[in-house]
């Protein structure tokens, strides 16, 4: 046991004198949750646009009100004739124009109907898309206000957004910022650690010693472990005071579950460290057969549902889809462990599978 | 066998084998090394010094053949035989971001010495080395050559039967070999038997007793003088390239 902790210090100092690393081991969630909070986000915001009001009564007045108030829209130009749509389109500076014909308050008030063309820049068609929509949906408010009555709009979207009204999109990369944290801390760093020693020649002596080779490699990987949780809890403290994501389901369960995809990782990291023997390979080996994937079929960039079923049939090896899957149950829907006792039964399977064959490959080297 | 001065065997090697596939790393060699003897295991690249070396470290397992280090069984008991022995490779084998003490705290603590004896050694191993100024200091700030005799004061730190030495004067000046060499007479003094591979034949001379592979196998064995007498020349240079001449196998 005294062993087994002067090499826990030993790894220790060995973190803390590479004062980069360090950095960067810390640093990185803080800037990963900020620039996908607030930098790449999905959210349209202050999307510049152009009225071309021919009625000029009260009612259109009124709309164009609530357009400008709100934060998705600025409305920067006013129009007064057709055919200055398509110029200030091509212009650039508007991404739609709104257009409301003449005689709008007569036409709503007599015939009931009354009709708001929304032409937007489709160049850009996700933008064009999420700008119809909100338009729309502030239309219909507004004359849910007004009237009591729905105006027939020329689109009438169905929208109902579970989980997260306000379409967040805070929300699913917080998962998925997890994952990819501890994926870096957990699997890079510990197969980097164990590779150094072996370049080094350190790994030599200590296989001559009577220290058993399962405590050279638990020992690397408990600093780690505790790296690792420090980084969740910053995420979570970030996500909660700075993002004002609520976590809906228990936090105790959300650690636990974190803990098992640590393990996960760590057990990835250990087996990446017995076939490699240079730390640039360690390397190279888990940024793209691991990050790439983590990244692309995880389902926290791209909907794993979209994919051709090879793809599919893939995702289901990458360790991170199922933490990301637990993660966005437990923190985003509120579900207990009955809701995902597959996925953890799954990660669970894969930490036992993966330790086993590099205590195995471990074992071979030294046969 | 020669066994009139010192006695003891501690390391003894019969018909020590190792195979990979059809490629016969170490052929059968057999040899006895007595009780604070110098050893000089000599050989080119790729001669199977290392293999041999390695499997008297119960880091390999024999293929065929037996052989026991300081009482234990290379097969069946190397866990014994790791806590008798002291290993120092041609790399480094201190950790240049911690200090000179926690490198020495360190591997005191894994070869399981109590906390009392840790700072007894502590204390006299940076005064023999003139080191207790610069204890606190990270060890890639040291000079090469004390860097190497750092590293061979802590195998030997745990007092073992035997302490290897894989090509440990690698890279230094020949002052400071001299002083290693100092230290490591020091040690097989005190009687610790002293097992070591060399490229450089001025220091094979200072060795008690010589081998030589060739291939695999153990071409010549002897005193230096013996060595030099038989094959009629002058210098171990000599012997080593007679022999080393001979080899088919290509280094690795």
């Amino acid at each position: 046991m005294e062993q087994f902790i002067s090499f826990i210090k030993k790894e220790w100092y060995h973190i803390i004198r590479d004062k980069k690393t360090l950095f960067i081991l810390f640093g990185m969630p803080i800037v990963q949750i900020v620039i996908f909070g607030f930098a790449l986000t999905n959210e349209v915001k202050n999307a510049h646009i152009a009225i071309l009001d021919l009625s000029r009564d009260e009612v259109t007045m009124r709309i164009t009100a609530e357009l400008d108030a709100s934060s998705n829209f600025e409305i920067v130009q006013s129009l007064s004739s057709y055919n200055q749509i398509d110029a200030s389109l091509k212009s650039g500076k508007v991404k739609m124009v709104v257009v409301i014909p003449s005689n709008f308050k007569q036409d709503l008030m007599q015939s009931k109907t009354a009709q708001i063309q929304l032409v937007a820049d489709a160049s850009d068609p996700n933008t064009a898309t999420t700008l119809v929509n909100y338009a729309s949906a502030i239309i219909q408010d507004f004359q849910l206000n007004y009237f009591g009555y729905t105006l027939p709009l020329v689109i009438q979207p169905q929208l109902r957004m579970l989980y997260n009204p306000q379409l967040k999109g805070e929300f699913n990369f917080v998962p998925g910022v997890m994952a990819l944290v501890l994926m870096l801390v957990s699997t890079m760093m510990t197969s980097i650690a164990v590779v150094r020693e072996k370049e080094l020649g350190t790994m030599e002596i200590l296989l001559t010693s009577p220290v058993k080779p399962i405590m050279i490699i638990l020992s690397k990987t408990i600093p780690y472990l505790l790296l690792s949780l420090v980084n969740i809890s910053s995420i979570l403290l970030l996500s909660v005071f700075v993002l004002k994501l609520e976590i809906q389901g228990s936090v105790i369960l959300l650690f636990g579950l974190s803990t098992l995809f640590t393990f996960t990782c760590l057990s990835l990291g250990l087996l990446i460290s017995s076939s490699t023997s240079s730390q640039q390979t360690a390397m190279l080996i888990s940024l793209m057969g691991l990050f790439l994937p983590t990244i692309m079929l995880s389902g926290f960039m791209f909907p794993i549902e979209n994919m051709p079923i090879p793809m599919q049939l893939i995702s289901n090896l990458v360790p991170a889809k199922w933490y990301y899957y637990i993660v966005r149950s437990v923190m985003i829907k509120g579900l207990g462990l009955q809701a995902i006792w597959k996925e953890t039964l799954i990660l669970i399977g894969m930490t036992i599978f993966f330790l086993t064959l590099s205590i195995k490959k471990f074992k071979i080297r030294l046969g | 066998m020669n066994n009139e001065i010192n006695g003891t065997v501690v390391i003894s090697a019969n018909n020590l084998t190792k195979k990979y596939g059809d490629f016969i790393a170490t052929n059968a060699i057999t040899f006895n090394v007595f009780k604070g003897e110098i050893f000089g295991f000599l050989g080119a690249n790729g001669a199977g010094k290392t293999t041999a070396m390695r499997m008297l470290c119960g880091l390999i397992e024999p293929t065929s053949g037996s052989a026991s280090v300081a009482g234990f069984d290379v097969s069946t008991q190397p866990e014994s035989i790791k806590r008798n022995i002291g290993y120092m490779s041609q790399k480094f084998s201190l950790y240049e971001d911690l200090t000179v003490k926690e490198n020495i705290r360190f591997y005191a603590g894994i070869y399981g010495l109590s906390e009392r004896e840790i700072s007894e050694k502590m204390k006299n191993l940076l005064e023999k080395l003139h080191l207790t100024d610069k204890q606190s200091v990270l060890v890639n700030a040291l000079p090469l050559g004390w860097r190497q005799k750092l590293s061979f004061s802590i195998a030997i730190i745990h007092d073992p039967a035997v302490v290897f030495l894989d090509e440990p004067t690698g890279g230094v000046d020949p002052i400071t070999r001299r002083e290693f060499w100092e230290m490591i007479y020091d040690a097989a003094a005190n009687g610790t038997t002293v097992f070591v591979t060399t490229h450089y034949m001025d220091e094979a001379e200072y060795c008690n007793r010589l081998s030589i592979m060739v291939d695999g196998r153990i071409e010549a064995m002897g005193t230096p003088s013996e060595l030099k007498l038989d094959f009629e020349v002058n210098s171990m240079d000599e012997v080593f390239l007679m022999l080393a001449r001979k080899a088919v196998r290509q280094a690795d």
